[in-house]
C-alpha cells in the first residue's frame, strides 16, 4: 500500500482552506450589482390568506421590486421527484407545492411574498410593511388525528390527509405466521421529527446574463444537476444549456440540501424579472421553518416467534409525516428506504410492511442522514430486543440464532432486496469484545454502588447504500435515474482532473477520490484534482446522498479510468513498437513484461496530446475519457454497535458511558475520514436518542424553534467512541466499497435506548421514547412507581 | 436589527445623561441578551448606551468580609478571580458555569441581573449570598431587587454600578441545565452565613426565590439528609416543553441535597 492510495488514512487535502477559513462557500460570493431577497413567511400553520397589500413595501428606501404568487403565474410547482403508489394500485395525492402561496398558507415558514431590495435590511423592512390579511384555519398537527373522519384537509383537493397507503410483502402469509407463532412480541413507538442544522444555512443566488440568456444559480445543493434538471424542466422552462447550478463548498447537508427549494427558484426567476443578481441567505431561525426536516414515524410492530426463539414473521405499520408538501424525495423515504430493510441482518421467513403518509400543517419531511433506514433499524432492533426479554433470551442470542449465515449470500429477504455479502456475526463477535460484554455485570454493580442504574444496549443493523439500478427504481416511482458519471481528464504533462457528479460537502471526497486515482494510475496524489458542484464542468451527474458517493462515484471513476489506461495500452504499444496485447499498465507504468521496454504514464500523456509519433489513423488524439455508471444492486454495509449507559435516577439524566461500533464497510479507501463519518453519524444517532426533538403545538407553531429551545449534541455529550472494522468486500463494484456516511445515525439510536431501557428495567420502566430526555427518563420512572 | 444610535460614554454621569437625553435608550453591557434580541427584530432601541468605556464599572474589590464586583466585570474575570475564589468559591463556580466561554468572556454581572432572566445563575448567588446592589442612586438588597419575571427594582435611566457580597461560612450552587440552552432549569444557591442559611432558586419560577421551608429545616441541621423527605409544591413554578413544574419542585429538592454536600465539602 502506498502512503496516498487506497487503504492510506491521508490528512484531508480539502481542510486546509477550511482550517484557514479559505473556503468559498455561497454565502462568501458576492456579485456585482446584487439585489437582497428578503421572504416574507407565514406566522400560521394552517390559513387562507385573504389578500396581500404590498404597496407600503413597493415604496420602501431601497425596494427594487416585490412579488407575490400573482406575479409568478407562469412558474410550475415544486416538483416531487418519487412517485409512490397505494396498496390499490392509485398514484399517490400529489397537491400543488407553489413556489409562494397561492390563496392558502400550509406551515409556519411557507413562503408568502418576496422583497427584493439593495440591502438585505431595506428588504426585511419593506417586508414588515407588507399586510397579509389571514383568516386562520384550524392546524393539522397529529398524524393519528389527522387521518381520522372529519379531519381538516390540509389540500382542499386532495379531500383526506392521506397521501398515500402502501404496503409490501405477504400479508397473508405474515397473518398466518402469526397466528401459529409460540410468541408474539409488539411495540408501540415514535421515530422523532428531527430538524437539520447543517453548519451553514441554505443560500442561492440567482445570476442573468441578458447577453447570453444564460441563467445561473450559485446554491448549497448536494445534487446541483437534479436541481438543474427539476428548476429547468419542470419549474421554469429553462433548456440545460441556457441554465448553469453551481453548488461551490457546502458546510453539510445530511440530506437537507438534497431537495429543490422554493427559494433557489425565486432567485432565479427573479434574476431574469430585474435583470440583477439576486441573492438570499437563510438564517438560523429561517433554516428551521424552512429546511426539510427528517424522520417522523408513529409505528406498530409485531415480532412473531417459535419456541426458540426464531423468527417467524415481522409486521409493522407505520404513520409517516410528510408536512405541508411533498418534498423531493420524500414519498420514497418511508416506502422503498425503510419498509424494504425491515429484514434487517435476520432470515426471518416473511415480512408485511404498511405505511400511510400523512399530510400536516408542518414543514415538509424528507431524507435526513440515513433516510428511512434509521426508521427501520429502530423499530427492528428495538422490538428484537423486546423479544429477547419476553423470551428470557440474551440480546445476543437472539440475533445469533437469527442472523443470515455467510453461506447463505446472495441472500433473498422477503422485501425485495438481494444482499449480495456479509458476516453478522462476526461483526457482533468484534464488538462484544471490544466492548468487554462479558464483563458488564460488574460494572453494573459498580455504577449501583453510586447509586446510578447502568444499562447495556446492541443494534445490529444494515443499510442499503447506493439505491439502484436505475430500472429498478424507476419501476419503483423514481422520476430520474441512479447512476454517476466522471470524467477523467488526463493533462498533457500527466496530471489529473477527475470531474465527478457526486458532491461532497464535508465528505472528504477530493482526497478520498484522489487516492482512489493515486492508486489506480501509480501517479502522485498531489497531481490529482478533484472538480465537482458545477453543471458546466461536470457531466450530469446524481449528485451525494445515501452513502452512494464511493460506491457509485467512486466507480465511474474507476470505469472512466479503465478506458484510460486501455487507450494508453494503445499509445504505449505504437511507441514500443509491440501489440498491445503485450502491453502491461502497473505502477504507474506501460510495461512488456519480461522487457525492459517500458513508458511512463507522463510520457503517455504526452504522446496523446503532442502526437508527433501517434497512430492518428487508429486512434483519436488526447486522454480523456467519461464513464457513466448504474450500479447492478445497493450495496449493504452492516454492522453491531454496542452502547452503556448510566442513568441518574434522581434527575433522569443519560450519560453515555461508552460505545463501541464494528461496521462491515467493505473495502475502506481511508480509514480516518471513514472514522470520522462515523463519529459524526453516531453524534447525529446518540443526538436523536437523547437529546434532539422537534416540537409543535398544536396550533402547529414550532416551540422548539431556535437553539434554545432545540437541543444539537455538543462534544461533552458523547464519549469517546470506539470505532472497528471487519471486512466482507461488496461483490458488484470495482472496489469492494459499501459506503459509510449513514451507518452511525443509523445504528446508534436503538442501541442508545435499549441500553437506557436495560437500566431502566430495573426500576420497572419498559417503553420509553426518543428522545430520552432527562424529564422523560424521570417520568418513566416515576410513572412505573405509581403503577 | 433596527436602526439605532450607539453611544459610549466614559463616565456615569455622562452615561447617564445620554440615556436622559434619548427617546428610548437601552444600556448596553454584554449585550448577550440584548443583541440577539435586538438581531431578531424582538427589541428595538433609539440608542444603545455601551458602558465598556467606563472604568469605574470594572473591577473586583474585597474588604472587611464583603467582596464587591464591578458591574461590567465579566463572567470569566469573577471565575478565574482568586479573591472571589478565595472568599466565596461557590460565586466563582457559578460565574465559570454560566453559557459558554463566549459569554463569559463578553457577559457581565451588572446586565446579567439587570435583565433578570428567570433562568438565569446570578440572581441565585446574590439572592443566596444575601448581596446588595449598588446603583447611580442606591444600595437595594437583593431580596428587593428582583421583583418578577425580567423586572427588577431598577427606576428609568437608573444603573447598576457594583454588587457587594457579604462573605458566608461555606455556599455552594447546583445548577440542573436545559440540556438545549444550559440556562438552568433549576439552579439553587446554598449559603450558610452569620444570619443563618439561606436558599435561593432560579429556573423554577418566574423570577429568583428563596426555598423558606428548606431553609427552615436546614437552619435545624445543615445536611444533606435534612432535605431529603422535602418535597416542594409545584405550584405557580415554570412549565416548557424541557420540564413540568412537577419535575421543577423535584428538582429543586435534588439540586439543594447536592448543594449542601457541595457546600460541606
Amino acid at each position: 500500500m502506498s502512503d496516498t492510495g487506497i487503504g492510506a488514512s491521508v490528512r484531508r487535502k480539502e481542510d486546509l482552506r477550511f482550517v484557514q477559513g479559505a473556503g468559498k462557500y455561497t454565502d462568501d460570493m458576492n456579485l456585482v450589482d446584487q439585489v437582497h431577497a428578503y421572504i416574507l413567511r407565514s406566522p400560521h400553520a394552517h390559513a387562507a390568506v385573504r389578500s396581500i397589500d404590498t404597496s407600503a413595501a413597493r415604496a420602501g428606501e431601497g425596494v427594487v421590486a416585490v412579488f407575490t404568487s400573482e406575479d409568478m403565474a407562469e412558474v410550475g410547482g415544486i416538483p416531487c421527484g418519487w412517485q409512490v403508489h397505494s396498496k390499490d394500485g392509485s398514484a399517490m395525492a400529489e397537491p400543488k407545492h407553489p413556489v409562494l402561496a397561492e390563496g392558502k398558507v400550509r406551515h409556519v415558514g411557507d413562503p408568502v411574498a418576496v422583497v427584493l431590495a439593495e440591502s438585505r435590511t431595506q428588504a426585511r423592512d419593506a417586508a414588515e410593511s407588507i399586510f397579509v390579511d389571514y383568516d386562520v384555519l384550524d392546524a393539522v398537527v397529529d398524524m393519528q388525528a389527522a387521518v381520522t373522519d372529519g379531519a381538516t384537509s390540509v389540500h382542499d383537493d386532495v379531500g383526506t390527509n392521506v397521501c398515500y397507503d402502501w404496503g409490501l410483502g405477504d400479508k397473508d402469509a405474515v397473518d398466518e405466521a402469526f397466528s401459529n407463532a409460540h410468541h408474539v412480541s409488539r411495540l408501540d413507538l415514535v421515530n422523532n421529527r428531527l430538524i437539520p442544522n447543517a453548519i451553514e444555512p441554505r443560500c442561492a443566488i440567482g445570476d442573468y446574463d441578458q447577453a447570453t440568456g444564460q441563467f445561473t444559480l450559485h446554491t448549497t445543493s448536494q445534487n446541483p444537476h437534479v436541481i438543474r434538471l427539476l428548476m429547468g424542466a419542470f419549474v421554469l422552462g429553462l433548456p440545460e444549456h441556457k441554465l448553469r447550478i453551481h453548488a461551490p463548498d457546502v458546510g453539510g447537508g445530511f440530506g437537507s440540501k438534497i431537495f429543490h427549494y422554493a427559494e433557489e427558484i425565486i432567485v432565479t426567476w427573479a434574476a431574469g424579472q430585474i435583470n440583477r443578481p439576486v441573492k438570499w441567505t437563510a438564517d438560523r431561525s429561517e433554516s428551521f421553518q424552512s429546511d426539510a426536516h427528517g424522520r417522523d414515524h408513529v409505528t406498530t410492530v409485531e415480532l412473531a416467534m417459535d419456541a426458540d426463539g426464531k423468527f417467524l414473521a415481522l409486521r409493522a405499520s407505520t404513520l409517516a409525516n410528510m408536512g405541508a408538501y411533498l418534498s423531493t424525495f420524500a414519498p420514497c423515504v418511508p416506502t422503498y428506504l425503510h419498509g424494504t430493510l425491515l429484514a434487517g441482518q435476520y432470515s426471518t421467513p416473511v415480512i408485511y410492511c404498511e405505511v400511510k403518509a400523512v399530510f400536516t400543517n408542518t414543514v415538509p419531511v424528507d431524507a435526513y442522514r440515513g433516510a428511512g433506514r434509521p426508521e427501520a433499524t429502530y423499530l427492528l432492533e428495538r422490538i428484537v430486543q423486546v423479544a429477547a426479554d419476553d423470551m428470557g433470551m440474551d440480546a445476543t442470542d437472539i440475533r445469533r440464532r437469527n442472523f443470515i449465515q455467510p453461506s447463505e449470500f446472495p441472500y433473498q429477504t422477503p422485501v425485495a432486496l438481494i444482499y449480495d455479502t456479509g458476516n453478522y456475526e462476526a461483526s457482533l463477535d468484534k464488538a462484544l469484545e471490544n466492548s468487554d460484554y462479558a464483563g458488564f455485570g460488574n460494572r453494573k454493580a459498580a455504577s449501583k454502588e453510586a447509586g446510578k442504574l447502568r444499562g447495556i444496549g446492541i443494534s445490529s443493523y444494515i443499510e442499503a447504500c447506493g439505491i439502484a439500478p436505475s430500472n429498478v427504481v424507476g419501476s419503483l416511482g423514481a422520476r430520474a435515474g441512479l447512476y454517476e458519471a466522471a470524467t477523467v481528464r488526463v493533462n498533457p504533462t500527466g496530471s489529473v482532473s477527475v470531474m465527478t457528479g457526486s458532491h461532497s460537502h464535508g465528505q472528504g471526497h477530493e482526497t478520498t477520490f484522489a487516492q482512489v486515482v493515486s492508486e489506480k494510475l501509480g501517479i502522485d496524489f498531489d497531481s490529482i484534482d478533484i472538480v465537482h458542484g458545477d453543471t458546466d464542468r461536470v457531466p450530469f451527474g446524481m449528485g451525494t446522498y445515501g452513502s452512494r458517493s464511493i460506491a457509485v462515484g467512486g466507480t465511474a471513476i474507476v470505469n472512466a479510468i479503465d478506458k484510460v489506461v486501455a487507450k494508453g495500452k494503445k499509445i504505449a504499444a505504437h511507441l514500443l513498437e509491440t501489440s498491445e496485447s503485450d502491453i502491461e499498465f502497473e505502477n504507474g507504468q506501460f510495461v512488456v513484461p519480461g522487457t525492459d521496454k517500458a513508458k511512463a504514464f507522463g510520457e503517455i500523456a504526452l504522446a496523446a496530446y503532442v502526437p508527433h509519433h501517434y497512430p492518428l489513423e487508429e486512434l483519436e488524439p488526447g486522454l480523456e475519457e467519461t464513464a457513466f455508471y448504474d450500479p447492478k444492486n445497493f450495496t449493504f454495509p452492516a454492522g453491531t454497535y454496542v452502547c452503556e449507559v448510566e442513568v441518574d435516577p434522581d434527575t433522569g439524566t443519560v450519560e453515555i458511558a461508552s460505545f463501541h461500533a464494528t461496521d462491515d464497510f467493505g473495502v475502506v479507501i481511508n480509514p480516518m475520514i471513514v472514522e470520522g463519518q462515523v463519529h459524526g453519524g453516531l453524534v447525529q444517532g446518540i443526538g436523536q436518542a437523547l437529546l434532539e426533538g422537534c416540537n409543535y403545538d398544536d396550533t402547529g407553531q414550532l416551540l422548539s424553534g431556535s437553539y434554545m429551545d432545540y437541543t444539537m449534541p455538543r462534544a461533552t455529550d458523547v464519549p469517546s467512541f470506539s470505532v472497528d472494522t471487519t471486512v466482507t468486500e461488496c461483490t458488484h463494484n470495482p472496489l469492494g466499497v459499501k459506503g459509510c456516511g449513514e451507518a452511525g445515525a443509523i445504528g446508534a439510536p436503538p442501541a442508545v435506548i435499549n441500553a437506557v431501557l436495560n437500566a431502566l428495567s430495573e426500576v420497572g420502566v419498559t417503553n420509553l421514547d426518543m428522545p430520552a430526555t432527562p424529564h422523560r427518563v424521570w417520568q418513566a420512572i416515576r410513572d412505573a412507581q405509581a403503577s | 436589527m433596527y436602526s439605532f444610535d450607539y453611544k459610549r460614554p466614559s463616565s456615569l454621569d455622562e452615561a447617564t445623561q445620554m440615556l436622559r437625553n434619548s427617546d428610548d435608550g437601552h444600556v448596553l453591557a454584554g449585550g448577550h441578551t440584548l443583541l440577539p434580541t435586538l438581531k431578531q427584530r424582538l427589541a428595538s432601541a433609539s440608542d444603545l448606551v455601551d458602558l465598556a468605556g467606563i472604568e469605574e464599572l470594572k473591577g473586583i474589590s474585597s474588604a472587611d468580609g464583603v467582596v464587591t464586583i464591578g458591574a461590567m466585570t465579566t463572567h470569566s474575570e469573577v471565575a478565574a478571580s482568586s479573591e472571589v475564589q478565595n472568599a466565596i468559591p461557590a460565586l466563582a463556580d457559578l460565574a465559570g458555569g454560566i453559557g459558554d466561554p463566549q459569554v463569559r468572556n463578553k457577559g457581565t454581572i451588572g446586565g446579567s441581573i439587570s435583565n433578570n432572566d428567570p433562568a438565569a445563575d446570578y440572581p441565585a448567588a446574590l439572592v443566596g449570598l444575601n448581596a446588595t446592589v449598588n446603583t447611580t442612586s442606591r444600595s437595594i438588597s437583593a431580596d428587593n431587587f428582583f421583583t418578577g419575571m425580567f423586572e427588577t427594582a431598577l427606576g428609568d435611566g437608573e444603573i447598576v454600578t457594583s454588587v457587594s457580597f457579604p462573605v458566608p461560612h461555606s455556599a455552594a450552587y447546583c445548577k440542573f441545565p436545559n440540556p438545549a440552552s444550559r440556562y438552568a432549569i433549576v439552579g439553587v444557591f446554598v449559603a450558610r452565613g452569620s444570619d443563618g442559611v439561606r436558599v435561593a432558586v432560579t429556573g423554577a419560577g418566574a423570577s429568583v426565590f428563596r426555598a423558606r421551608e428548606i431553609e427552615a429545616v436546614l437552619n435545624q441541621g445543615f445536611s444533606a439528609s435534612s432535605v431529603a423527605d422535602i418535597q416542594v409544591s409545584d405550584e405557580g413554578l415554570n412549565e416548557d416543553i424541557h420540564a413540568s413544574a412537577e419535575y421543577r419542585a423535584h428538582l429543586i429538592t435534588v439540586m439543594t441535597k447536592r448543594a449542601v454536600d457541595k457546600a460541606n465539602g
